[in-house]
């Protein structure tokens, strides 16, 4: 396929992935791209194959069949040290802190343990990092378990962009939290997948969430991709599962 | 007719579930020694998971040791007083103890404390996506949560025995002179006379082999556990009992390639 001119190169392709459990087929020859640059979010209902799709990005599950690409390469299930992995921040829908860890040493983990950053370098650029999500240093001091939900989702986006990766992904990023503080995450993450210049790929069934975060969409069902456009196109769709999806709640 | 097949069918299950599972531990115990061999290394990972399964368990090995030491005192005392050999306690209790019960007795105890416990942590990690985390921070879970806790295992666990071992011995020595008429200085000298240095050093291997096996057993039940709270509490009880029953088997083993 030729690349329009000016149009941003595809930085993470999923090629016919399919990926059972059992007698259930998740993903089912699922086509989709992510443009270098660009946040894409996935939308779809629960059970959909939303996560299942961002785990095979990650090498956490290997797909039966198809592949997974980053920059072109297939990523290698199960091996962290995968070129195209290694690019990757991961913001969990849980936040999946270690509880044994304070929240500095979290999020300043891969310098310390991969990157070999000094201990003392690395909690300086931890606190920083906590500091760009709007956590002070004393929240750093805290262990995972005495933080709310709102910070927690905080520290864990800090731990995911302190190393400046090149690919985010968010999974359900808004998940449990109240819309006050979900609308303060959803900004802290676009702010940051603006100014890391990062691909950004997002899986959420909210669409607040979506407003935010979005520069394309994508609507995952029964394993495939219904329909991928930008944004500001996606009012106008008519595709009768979007319309259901986006306009879900907005009647009494 | 396929109701006379049912006991064959179930058989089948069974042997090919057992060695489903064998393999399966086989090859994450493979992974761990692998990790445990070739570096990156975690150093602080090691010696948290080794103050950790050493020096916490003292006090359980310590009283566990004392009173398994006393009640052996006495009961060879009261076999050995049906044949004229009451003498011989201190020697019984100090074989007893260095080659078979020091060992076995640490290790039961040490897995009921440390292996559910490695279980359920590594369980919760499990499902609450910290190993995926782990992954995604470029770091390899087996090498980071795993290796450590097995060295460890295999680090601690000599000591710990020797630790029973003299306090095994001490009850019994405490039983056998208060309680007994034994007389001190020989008692010592009896237990110090039927040591061999073999004795000493079997106690030693079967110290090492137990402690891989629980911890192992401890990390591949929580690295595998499925299904949220229920799974690692499933992932708990079978670490706890597989190692136990992985450490008297082994035990037998070794007792018979040693005698």
């Amino acid at each position: 396929m030729s690349q329009a001119p000016n149009s941003p190169a595809t930085k993470i392709r999923w090629s016919n992935v399919c990926k059972r459990f059992g007698d259930k087929t998740v993903l089912n020859g699922l086509n989709l791209e992510a443009k270098e640059g660009r946040s894409l979010v996935v939308i779809g209902g629960s059970g959909t194959g939303k996560s299942v799709l961002l785990k095979c990005a990650l090498g956490l599950l290997a797909p039966d069949k198809g592949r997974v690409e980053i920059d072109g390469k297939a990523v290698k299930a199960g091996r962290h040290d995968d070129p195209g992995i290694a690019q990757i921040g991961m913001l969990f829908q849980s936040g999946a802190l270690f509880d044994s860890l304070p929240v500095w040493e979290n999020v300043a983990f891969r310098l310390i343990q991969h990157d070999k950053v000094k201990r003392s370098d690395a909690k300086a650029r931890a606190i920083a990092a906590l500091g760009q999500v709007e956590l002070g240093a004393d929240a750093g001091e805290k262990f995972p378990n005495e933080l709310s939900g709102g910070m927690l989702k905080r520290a864990a986006l800090a731990r995911a962009i302190v190393s400046k990766p090149k690919i985010l992904f968010f999974d359900e990023p808004t998940t449990g939290l109240d819309p006050i503080t979900a609308d303060v995450i959803n900004h802290l993450i676009r702010q940051q997948v603006s100014e890391l210049g990062a691909t950004a790929v997002s899986i959420t069934h909210d669409m607040a969430s979506m407003r935010v975060i979005a520069d394309d969409v994508a609507m995952i069902d029964q394993g495939e991709i219904r329909w991928q456009g930008e944004l500001s196109t996606i009012d106008a769709c008519e595709n009768e599962r979007v319309r259901a999806f986006i306009t879900a709640g907005q009647h009494g | 007719m396929s109701i006379i097949f049912y006991p064959f069918q179930a058989t089948g299950r069974a042997v090919l579930g057992f060695l489903r599972a064998l393999g399966a531990i086989s090859l994450f115990g493979a992974q761990a020694l692998w990790a445990i061999l070739i570096p990156p290394y975690y150093p602080g990972q090691l010696i948290r998971q080794m103050f950790r399964i050493g020096y916490l368990s003292l006090p359980v090995v310590g009283l566990t040791a004392l009173f398994t030491g006393a009640a052996l005192a006495l009961n060879i005392y009261t076999g050995g007083s049906r044949f004229n050999a009451e003498q011989f306690v201190p020697n019984i209790v100090a074989l007893g103890i260095v080659r078979e019960l020091g060992p076995v007795i640490a290790a039961i105890m040490i897995a009921g404390r440390v292996s559910s416990g490695i279980a359920a942590e590594i369980g919760a990690m499990r499902a609450t996506e910290q190993i995926d985390a782990l992954h995604t921070l470029a770091t390899d879970p087996v090498r980071y949560l795993i290796a450590p806790r097995v060295l460890a295992g295999l680090l601690v666990l000599p000591p710990l025995v020797v630790i029973a071992d003299i306090i095994g011995i001490m009850g019994g020595f405490m039983v056998g002179t208060l309680r007994l008429d034994f007389v001190g200085a020989i008692y010592i000298q009896n237990t110090w006379d039927i040591l061999e240095p073999f004795d000493v050093i079997s106690g030693l291997i079967k110290a090492g082999v137990f402690g891989v096996l629980l911890t192992l057993m401890g990390c591949y039940h929580g690295f595998n556990a499925q299904g949220g709270a229920q799974g690692v509490g499933r992932a708990t009880t079978d670490a706890m009992v597989s190692a136990a029953v992985l450490i008297i088997a082994a035990n037998f083993l070794l007792t018979s390639a040693f005698v």
